[in-house]
């Protein structure tokens, strides 16, 4: 054999046997298998060769000493691809296992979502009432504390039965993920402790801490409530993403980077963003709904007027947060589709680009029910009369808008009908059925609907500044110069030039309706600054006004559920992404009716959940009187 | 109570309004996609055309972006004659690849779709240098040397220009079905024909960066032509746990000695004696 050959025998595999296991020991060559070559030779020589990968040992001769170097930790940790389970690898159980983990998943992110949202407008509005000294706003912030309370024990049920259905039901996937988040795992859970901590200090501590300095302890604790909730939620999210966009791992999945590395993919920000904005509106949403529900249960008007208010607060805190939700949205997508075309384009242009007329619906009936209870609103003040004629004109807008943004692109035909058509798409309504118009019509009822909140909010207010008459016709320019640039930008980049530059307009479009909500709040902040105030009339609003408060939450329970749906369904078959592909009986992307059928389920299962949970906080305020007899026999 | 039921009621009539409209839309699912079994004894250049389109359609997920303006994403291939298309591109000074012809050209943009990039079609900020499309012989798209065959040839075929990709043979197939335990699945292996088509086939490039020194599982192979001998490629591949690069796992399988054939063992350990760089 030629000496240049490169070979280890028997004998010299005990060498390196031994060797491995002294380096392992002492930690000076760690895992390497450093072996002498022949010496002495040229720069052709089979070490100078091979020596940027390794040193080996030719048969026969002595071993030259090996310059021992400190391994780093990445180096020594051994590379396992991601696992490859077959069919008969996964649970059978007899009912779907997607299922089932669909059904716990959801319930606990919705819990999950209302109570990281609810202390968190709860803080400022209690910063509200200290910094005002109406106590009013201290009783409320309470009060949206009692009613989620019972909000975390059924988050973390679920979250413990999902955790336990996953590991039941998805074993070899969850090993996988047990091993590339490693030690997280951990931290997360020890974020529950401090978060119960603080929950239940923020919560039975709030009369003892109420005036003084005390409350900036209190104000502390709530922050720090609010800081471990984020944390948990923001550790949470990178494990979806992960799946989603997988970072930190080679092509099969074996984790080449730290923990860091692997939850920073390229979608988790985006995600963060979208789920803690969505979280708020969703939050304020279902506490809306309480408190329409006690204002129609009672007769008293100084609790109807509480509950009026509390409900006008909540759906204040739904719509302020909803309105920028579509721009982080424009975010996430963006994201993905810098990450993956495909998966974007899977997402709304694929089979699932149908859940977008879905999505079309519930957006509309969420920013109808909003305007809707605006407007219901504007009858607490008579100085709304100024703005009630240009209702019409948004409910107008708001209703051609939506039905523009229904309109399907294509529809399944039979031949005669596609005959009758003139082709698979109308020519006048299928031109509406392109992301170009639905851009357009969302970014127009966000318009709209600001527009409907700033005319609420004017609606008990008389400036008192001399350029009053100028800051309303300049706000009216903006208004009408921002329409017709969104309007512009959509017909002619969306229908006359390539799909490269309809993307780049549709953030122009966004920019414009950022344009119009930043100055309409800007000149109103100070136009109205000492302006003459209206009396308004709390608990005068019609009782029909108090349903647009639960469709509210019932519209973002079901959105919430729809997007889920899409969001899992993007990564097709695959467990995690490109690097663990699902081979379970349920690999297939279900259709959007069983979809929707499942939705429709667990946000049935959330109301009742809800209902349970405002029971509870009822039930704590409810005190049994001593019965007659008790009375009597006390007594005797 | 009555409240209470009015909320109820409300709110469930509005779930089920949702949920209707989910029902009147198209119900489609999306199916994994499924390996096709294929008789290569039987197969015509017909039915690997229309295996091609298939794949063209579905598991290949071209039609994804490949769409008519203004949809699409990419270039209408389904409405250009890509052979024609294809020579333009090729005499087109910004072309940076190595094909000579239209199936080389095709196939190499579909593992390496930076090479030539049309114009307006490339990655945001990249100057029309690097293209969007992922690679589909990776993941998540995954198609087999032969699976790309049959898309060259549906593309090839469907403007009525000359087939000039083979069709797999069955000897080819035998020979390469003895020497590999049966799987219970997919189709039926194929004997490469190119070091390209062997490293692909084995899945090299799963562990083994062929364009860098980068580490994935193993080390990158871009210049191991010039660290090691064609006798130490050939031995490092038949028997992988004789000498273990510095720092690695003995990940490597230690059986393509028995699953390759000699030739092609001798296409890989040439192709990568080559590798200088």
């Amino acid at each position: 054999m030629n000496n240049d050959t490169v070979q280890i025998t028997g004998r010299n595999r005990i060498v390196l046997w031994i060797s491995l296991v002294v380096a392992l020991l002492f930690g000076s060559g760690g895992m390497n298998i450093a072996y002498a070559a022949d010496a002495g030779v040229g720069s052709d020589s089979v070490e100078a060769r091979i020596a940027p990968i390794g040193r080996v040992q030719i048969e026969g001769q002595e071993p030259i000493p090996e310059n021992v170097v400190s391994k780093t930790e990445g180096e020594e940790k051994e590379l396992i691809a991601a696992p490859r389970p077959s069919r008969g690898d996964y649970p059978d159980i007899g009912v779907s296992s997607r299922a089932v983990v669909w059904v716990l998943a959801q319930m606990h992110l919705f819990f999950a979502a209302l109570v990281l949202a609810v202390p968190l407008f709860v803080l400022v509005i209690e910063l509200m009432g200290f910094k005002t000294g109406d106590e009013r706003y201290d009783d409320m912030a309470h009060e949206f504390m009692k009613i989620s309370l019972t909000g975390f024990s059924i988050t973390a049920i679920f979250g413990g039965s999902l955790a336990l259905a996953l590991f039941v039901l998805y074993p070899d996937l969850m090993g996988y993920m047990m091993r590339v988040f490693g030690a997280q795992w951990l931290v997360y859970a020890g974020l529950f402790f401090l978060e119960s901590f603080f929950l239940y200090t923020y919560y039975y501590g709030w009369k003892a801490m109420r005036y003084g300095n005390l409350k900036w302890v209190h104000l502390t604790l709530g922050l720090l409530l609010n800081a471990s909730g984020m944390t948990i939620m923001v550790l949470s999210n990178s494990w979806a993403t992960f799946m989603m966009a997988p970072s930190g791992v080679n092509e099969v999945g074996a984790v080449i980077g730290n923990i860091w590395e692997v939850m920073k993919g390229p979608l988790w920000n985006p995600i963060n963003l979208h789920r803690f904005i969505a979280n708020i509106a969703f939050g304020g949403a279902v506490v809306g709904a309480y408190a329409a529900f006690k204002f129609l249960s009672t007769s008293d008007p100084a609790k109807r007027a509480h509950y009026d208010w509390m409900g006008y607060t909540s759906n204040f805190i739904a719509i302020l947060a909803f309105l920028p939700l579509p721009f982080a949205g424009y975010w996430l997508m963006a994201e993905i589709y810098a990450y993956s075309q495909q998966m974007g384009i899977t997402a709304m242009g694929g089979i699932l680009a149908w859940l977008f007329i879905v999505q079309a619906v519930l957006i509309g009936t969420i920013l109808l029910a909003g305007n809707f209870y605006l407007w219901s609103g504007m009858s607490r003040t008579e100085g709304s009369v100024r703005y009630q004629p240009l209702i019409k004109y948004i409910a107008f807008v708001l209703v051609i808008c939506f039905l523009t943004w229904v309109t399907p692109h294509t529809l399944m035909l039979s031949a005669s009908e596609i005959a009758e058509l003139g082709g698979s798409h109308h020519h006048i309504l299928g031109p509406l059925g392109i992301m170009p118009a639905k851009n357009i019509a969302v970014n127009l009822m966000l318009v709209v609907t600001f527009l409907s909140f700033q005319l609420y909010r004017r609606s008990d207010k008389i400036a008192t500044v001399s350029w009053a008459k100028a800051g309303n016709a300049l706000l009216v320019a903006i208004y009408v110069v921002a329409m017709v640039n969104i309007i512009f930008l959509g017909v002619y980049y969306g229908y006359f030039t390539n799909t490269v530059y309809k993307v780049g307009s549709s953030v122009a479009q966004v920019g414009s309706t950022l344009v119009v909500i930043i100055a309409g709040i800007v000149i109103d902040s100070l136009m109205f600054r000492n302006a003459k105030t209206l009396p308004s009339h709390w608990g005068r609003i019609p009782d029909r006004s108090q349903y647009a408060l639960f469709a509210l939450p019932i519209a973002f329970t079901w959105l919430m559920g729809l997007m889920g749906y899409v969001r899992s369904s993007v990564k097709t078959h695959w467990h995690v992404y490109t690097v663990m592909k699902d081979n379970s009986p349920d690999n297939f992307i279900p259709t959007i009716g069983y979809a929707g059928n499942m939705i429709t389920i667990v946000t049935v299962l959330f109301l009742l959940f809800v209902l349970f949970m405002f029971w509870i906080a009822n039930l704590s305020a409810t005190k049994q009187s001593k019965p007659v007899g008790a009375l009597e026999g006390g007594a005797g | 109570m009555n409240i209470l039921a009015k909320t109820i009621g409300f709110s469930l009539a509005l779930t089920l309004v949702f949920t209707s409209v989910t029902l009147l839309l198209p119900q489609v699912e999306g199916e994994a996609p499924v390996d096709e079994k294929v008789d290569l004894g039987a197969l015509t250049m017909d039915d690997f055309v229309a295996m091609g389109e298939r794949l063209f359609n579905n598991k290949g997920t071209c039609t994804l972006c490949h769409k008519p303006a203004p949809l699409g994403r990419a270039p209408d291939i389904a409405g250009l004659d890509m052979v024609a298309t294809s020579s333009k591109r090729l005499a087109d000074e910004r072309y940076k690849g190595e094909a000579k012809d239209a199936e080389g050209y095709i196939r190499e943009s579909l593992v390496d779709p930076s090479k030539y990039v049309v114009a307006t079609w490339g990655k945001k900020g990249s100057n029309d240098s690097v293209s969007p499309m992922p690679a589909v012989n990776k993941a998540p798209i995954l198609l087999s040397a032969m699976e790309m065959d049959a898309v060259i040839a549906y593309l090839q075929a469907k403007d009525g220009n000359e087939v000039t990709v083979s069709l797999p043979s069955p000897e080819a197939a035998a020979e390469v079905a003895a020497a590999t335990p049966a799987q219970g699945s997919a189709a039926a292996p194929v004997l490469a024909a190119t070091p390209e088509e062997a490293l692909q086939k084995y899945t090299c490039a799963a562990c083994h960066s062929m364009t860098s020194i980068d580490v994935l599982v193993g080390p990158g192979l871009s210049d191991v032509g010039a660290r090691l001998s064609v006798d130490q490629i050939r031995q490092s591949i038949i028997d992988p746990n004789a000498v273990i690069t510095e720092g690695f796992p003995a990940a490597m399988p230690a059986d393509f000695a028995a699953k390759m054939t000699v030739k092609e063992l001798e296409m890989i350990v040439n192709y990568l004696a080559e590798k200088k760089k």
